[in-house]
């Protein structure tokens, strides 16, 4: 068949009932395939199926294109396709379109627990610079996501590191200087400790 | 100024009002426009508001009329009108009616929304699932594939982190039981577990994080544990009974039982197999709680349990007497197995009565017989889920997170009742 079979004994088949508290686990003894056998469902992705999809930006780098943008050019991108909703300044018009610019003393501390009026920007509170790129090339500009080119993406996420403090103005990233950024606060952030029982967390 | 989404919404529409039908005709349905790049106004969706009808007039003795013929659709009654609460925006949210409903099941129709770039339409037809990445071979599978995998029906509740955000940062008492726990509901799912998808393509050992992508118009990412995915993870494709609706991820939506509603990514195209997060906007910028000690919690995907009576609800008037306190808890740790009713404010508390079956990670229903007789009184409900995790109080939250913590809300809240029965929000101490 197409697919080796790799699997042992952990297939397979529907498990009916039961309550909530099972986990959704299914088991062979309700009929499926032998052990070690597939159900033989979906095809195998060619790779061109798979890199025409997989356009994710890891923040080691893994998934950044070829390119490069500076802040300068980021700064008319900005104005052209950034600005109406965001704000000259990015300023941003909360609640539906956020601050982007901003790092204030108040941010600075990364205190925003003590007060919610404290806005959170790339610049106070996005721990990873990958993150920008990837978002604004999965999701901006709204009215038209996936237009910009990749050099396009690389000019506008300088220009709003640049315009956080994060870059120098006269910068330009490639995929190796956009790696290379530590975020102010990419060490302020904790995994989840919560666990249920009595105490409250 | 806050930069969160989750507000209040701008619209305010309220659930008295729709009651009532004196709200008329407030919105009409239009093409949805994007916001025009000169402008930065506000992008109103067609779903913005329902027209409102007067009920007709019924016949003074339904026994001496024929009635009415049977139907392809059925329709609530006349005298009924449930309704979202949507703020109408493309990046908006909508409410589910919780002081008009009954059970635990919430109607599909009623189910609430939040998306980060409008609904899109997808013909299920031509939708396929890709998987790559850490798997012996990446796969596609069409709808047809995933329907004929096995499958499990699981009722499960649902709820965005940022439920009950306004009325933690400003309690105030015309808040409604739908505008603080609306984006919260309860549903019979069925799909195929996700883990055997993946062990159908060859997962690898060293696979630890699983990247979801949903195919709407932000390509919405969240990065998930290997371990919750072979779990009691599902892929689902129907909802009580029906195919998912378009609000719900039409075609195709992951189901993470009892985890933030935002990881379970909606019209999901893509999974993808690593072994570290992705780090996505939805996991960082968003979705995050700021703690004190200047840091922030990521990745607090279980939801902390939490109840609230939503029978009596806001703007109702009580009379005097025996009545049915009512309400709903639900926890992402597992069971409920207690829900207290306290009428004097938390001074003393009375266990309520759990409607059975109270299944895990699902919405239970509580009730608690009150005899009211005029005095005022402060109504609260105070979970407990099988962990021995109990619901804690407004004061514990600021406590311990910080009065600007974000995400996850669940103080123990209520309602004023007033010497004349007027009930009003209480937004715990």
């Amino acid at each position: 068949m197409r697919r080796i079979m790799m699997l042992g004994a952990a297939l397979l088949a529907a498990c009916g009932g039961g309550g909530n508290e099972m986990t959704a686990r299914v088991s062979r003894s309700n009929g499926g395939p032998p052990p070690g056998q597939h159900f033989e469902l979906g095809r195998v992705a060619t790779k061109a199926e798979v890199a025409a999809l997989d356009l994710d930006v890891s923040p080691n780098g893994t998934g950044l294109p070829a390119g490069k943008g500076s802040v300068l050019e980021g700064g008319v991108i900005y104005v052209q396709k950034c600005a109406a909703c965001h704000g000259p300044k990015g300023e941003g018009i909360p609640p539906l379109y956020p601050q982007l610019i901003g790092r204030d003393s108040a941010g600075e501390s990364f205190n925003f627990a003590s007060n919610p009026k404290i806005a959170r920007t790339i610049g106070n509170y996005w721990p990873y610079a990958t993150t920008v790129f990837d978002y604004v090339r999965r999701a901006m500009p709204m009215a038209a996501p996936g237009s910009l080119s990749n050099n396009e993406l690389y000019a506008i996420t300088a220009y709003l590191l640049a315009e956080n403090k994060v870059i120098a103005p006269d910068a330009t990233l490639d995929s190796a200087s956009l790696v290379a950024v530590k975020m102010p606060a990419r060490d302020r952030f904790v995994r989840d400790d919560r666990k249920g029982g009595h105490e409250i967390r | 100024m806050m930069t969160d989404e989750e507000n209040t919404p701008a619209r305010a529409l309220t659930r008295r009002e729709l009651l009532a039908g004196a709200a008329g005709v407030v919105g009409t349905a239009a093409i949805a426009t994007l916001p025009a790049l000169g402008g930065a106004q506000q992008a109103k969706a067609a779903a913005g508001a329902v027209a409102v009808a007067p009920p007709p007039t019924a016949p003074l003795d339904p026994t001496k009329v024929l009635g009415a013929p049977t139907s392809a659709v059925g329709a609530r009654s006349p005298f009924v009108k449930l309704t979202r609460l949507p703020t109408g925006d493309l990046q908006g949210f909508s409410l589910t009616p919780h002081g008009d409903l009954a059970g635990t099941i919430t109607p599909a129709d009623l189910h609430f929304e939040r998306h980060h770039a409008g609904v899109p339409l997808i013909d299920p037809m031509r939708h396929t699932l890709t998987v790559h990445g850490l798997v012996a071979h990446d796969m596609v599978f069409t709808m047809s594939d995933l329907m004929r995998m096995p499958q499990v029906t699981r009722t499960y509740f649902l709820e965005c982190s940022g439920n009950g955000r306004a009325a933690f940062r400003d309690p105030k008492p015309d808040l409604s039981a739908q505008r603080v726990i609306g984006l919260m509901s309860n549903t019979e799912w069925t799909g195929v577990p996700l883990h055997a998808l993946l062990e159908e393509c060859g997962i690898k050992g060293d696979a630890t994080w699983m990247l979801a992508e949903g195919c709407d118009a932000c390509m919405l990412t969240r990065s998930i544990p290997v371990a919750k995915a072979m779990d009691d993870a599902l892929l689902v494709w129907a909802q009580n009974g029906e195919p998912l609706r378009p609000e719900q991820g039409s075609p195709l939506r992951l189901l993470l039982p009892g985890w933030e509603g935002n990881a379970n990514v909606k019209w999901l195209r893509r999974l993808e197999l690593g072994t570290a997060p992705w780090m996505t906007r939805w996991e960082t910028s968003k979705y995050t709680d700021p703690l004190l000690g200047n840091k922030a919690r990521q990745f607090s995907f279980e939801m902390d349990a939490k109840s609230m009576i939503t029978n009596p609800d806001v703007s109702d008037v009580i009379a005097r007497g025996w009545r049915s306190l009512s309400g709903v808890a639900w926890t992402g740790r597992g069971r409920i197995t207690r829900v207290e009713v306290s009428v004097d404010g938390g001074a003393s508390w009375h266990d309520a009565t759990l409607h059975e079956p109270a299944l895990s990670k699902a919405v239970a229903r509580f009730s608690w017989m009150w005899h009211w007789q005029g005095e005022e009184a402060l109504l609260l409900s105070r979970a407990t889920d099988e962990t021995g995790y109990v619901q804690p109080t407004r004061s514990d939250i600021s406590t311990i997170r910080g009065p600007g913590t974000d995400y996850h809300f669940n103080q123990i809240v209520g309602w004023k009742v007033g010497s004349n029965g007027a009930i009003t929000y209480h937004g715990g101490r």
